[in-house]
């Protein structure tokens, strides 16, 4: 019965993970962008919610609705202002601008707030810690189940917004040949913005939960980064399905590596992440092909 | 007044100018064919006109306005659609996919996704495959059909006959005619000299950037447009310019 609860918890941390990833996994998708400051900005949005819950009092879920179009507003700065031109001089680059973009971030929250951690734990009353039980030795958090119900629905509509809207048509027609979406009409430097729109808008859902099931300082956004990295390689790089499988494989592979011995869980996880990059690697395909791309698993 | 002018057109690659000082008209409902050898200059051209290419210098002119400094994406939206060199269809997305991207953002007019289908009978069977899957002729109708139903005024089209089997380049050429007999505007880039000489109503030759004969089509022999294609005769005989 133990073992069921761990993959069961697993399941559950997984759609942490997926929630968390979802935004790094349409950046890449998207712009080809692997945003290393993806982490600081989940934790700048829960700094955010957290002042507002603060000074005004009122719920967290309220004040993340506040929070969203800032941190949409912010995205579409972001591209605008540094992603366009670091893209312009190829992929690497943009990597390097955006670690540099999490260190300010990570500086300028300690300049604000300090170091003390923080939590929205005590803004959301019983569900912080109400569950629901399953027989006598399974509980199901309602916070976890709440956190999983939103990250399907969030990868789900994205998956959604990209398959069926022209929004999303334009979005992957710019991604697949951003020179000949321009010559079918599309405005690609828009299209991008709005994708990085939507990419941080969807990072501050992960960090407003980040927040509440847990507790945050300035400096907590490379561990949030390096699970989320993790679940989009998992899942395979810009399959929005994918990451949410990718989070459920790396939540239970850490519950269970806690189940065998305690100090299991960041190594089984890690494990498993080197092991589905070893397996991409070696399968030839994406050596042949030579790209970094391929060998984090995007299909063509 | 015409539909196209371009006047004085350079086009710069870094170091290389690829096209010198261009001038040149298309009138509505005419067919133009730009022929020429490789690295003559014809790809740029049509890519500076579609805006994919800014220019050095010179105007380009679409029904009177100015549209040299206008955005590519928005040349569409003012009826200038082109077909690039290769098909450049966006791969991982289906036929329908690939026309409704660019359906959206085109001119109202009368070609719908239906009409292509129409007019591209093979298209329909693989109507939800993804482009990147089908034959060559196959993405070629689909990557004309993506340009068509933007409703373009002039239609540019950069080698369609380019890498596909001779029955696949008649099944599109059969379809180009009933285009040009409805009286499309095409500025047309083709290898094919026969070709270019049957279906176009002008033709234009260039050669090292610049356009060295031009004239009407049924006016020009192939050995006048042979001496021009190589440039046998420069220097000695005077080229009519454009």
């Amino acid at each position: 019965m133990i073992w069921v609860n761990q993959i069961v918890q697993g399941i559950l941390l997984g759609g942490y993970y997926a929630l968390i990833a979802c935004g790094l996994s349409f950046m890449f998708g998207v712009m080809r962008i692997i945003n290393l400051a993806h982490g600081d900005l989940a934790v700048l949005a829960a700094f955010l919610v957290w002042s507002i819950v603060g000074y005004t009092g009122m719920s967290p879920f309220l004040a993340l609705a506040i929070v969203l179009p800032v941190m949409g507003g912010l995205g579409w700065l972001m591209q605008r202002v540094m992603l366009e031109r670091s893209l312009r001089a190829g992929m690497l680059v943009p990597l390097l601008t955006t670690f540099g973009l999490g260190i300010v971030i990570q500086n300028l929250l300690f300049a604000y707030y300090g170091a003390d951690t923080r939590s929205l734990a005590p803004a959301i009353g019983d569900l912080a810690f109400d569950s629901w039980s399953l027989g006598s030795q399974i509980y199901i958090s309602h916070l976890a189940g709440l956190i999983f119900l939103v990250a399907v629905l969030l990868l789900g509509g994205l998956q959604l917004l990209l398959a069926r809207t022209p929004l999303g048509r334009a979005i992957r027609a710019t991604a697949e040949d951003p020179d000949t979406a321009e010559l079918v009409g599309i405005n690609s430097r828009a299209v991008y913005a709005a994708a990085a729109a939507i990419a941080v808008m969807t990072v501050a859902v992960g960090g407003t939960f980040l927040g509440m099931r847990a507790t945050f300082g300035p400096y907590a956004g490379p561990t949030q980064l390096i699970f989320a990295f993790e679940a989009v390689v998992i899942g395979g790089l810009g399959s929005m399905w994918g990451t949410l499988f990718g989070g459920i494989v790396l939540g239970v592979a850490q519950n269970i590596g806690a189940q065998i011995a305690p100090n299991g869980f960041l190594i089984a996880g890690h494990a498993v992440f080197l092991l589905v990059l070893g397996v991409r690697l070696a399968s030839g395909s994406a050596i042949a092909r030579g790209r970094i791309r391929a060998l984090l698993g995007r299909s063509p | 007044m015409s539909l196209l002018s371009v006047e004085r057109l350079d086009v710069r690659h870094g170091q290389l100018q690829a096209v010198r000082s261009i001038s040149f008209e298309v009138q509505e409902g005419e067919t133009l064919a730009l022929v020429g050898a490789n690295g003559a200059g014809k790809t740029t051209l049509l890519r500076a006109i579609a805006g994919a290419h800014r220019p050095a210098g010179g105007r380009i002119l679409l029904d009177g306005a100015d549209v040299t400094e206008v955005p590519a994406y928005r040349r569409v939206a003012q009826g200038i659609a082109l077909v690039p060199e290769g098909r450049r269809l966006f791969p991982g997305m289906t036929v329908e996919e690939n026309l409704l991207v660019a359906r959206a953002n085109g001119r109202p007019g009368p070609w719908t996704i239906d009409r292509v289908l129409e007019a591209f009978p093979m298209l329909r069977a693989r109507f939800k495959a993804k482009a990147g899957n089908l034959s060559g002729g196959e993405q070629q109708a689909t990557a004309i059909g993506r340009a068509l139903v933007t409703n373009p005024r002039i239609l540019l089209l950069d080698e369609v006959s380019l890498g596909l089997a001779p029955i696949a380049v008649e099944r599109v050429y059969q379809c180009l005619e009933t285009l040009i007999s409805g009286g499309a505007t095409i500025l047309l880039v083709e290898q094919d000299l026969g070709r270019a000489l049957r279906v176009a109503t002008r033709v234009a030759c260039m050669l090292e950037g610049s356009v060295v004969l031009e004239g009407p089509a049924a006016a020009l022999t192939r050995e006048q447009v042979t001496e021009a294609y190589f440039g046998l005769k420069r220097g000695t005989e005077q080229s009519q310019p454009a």
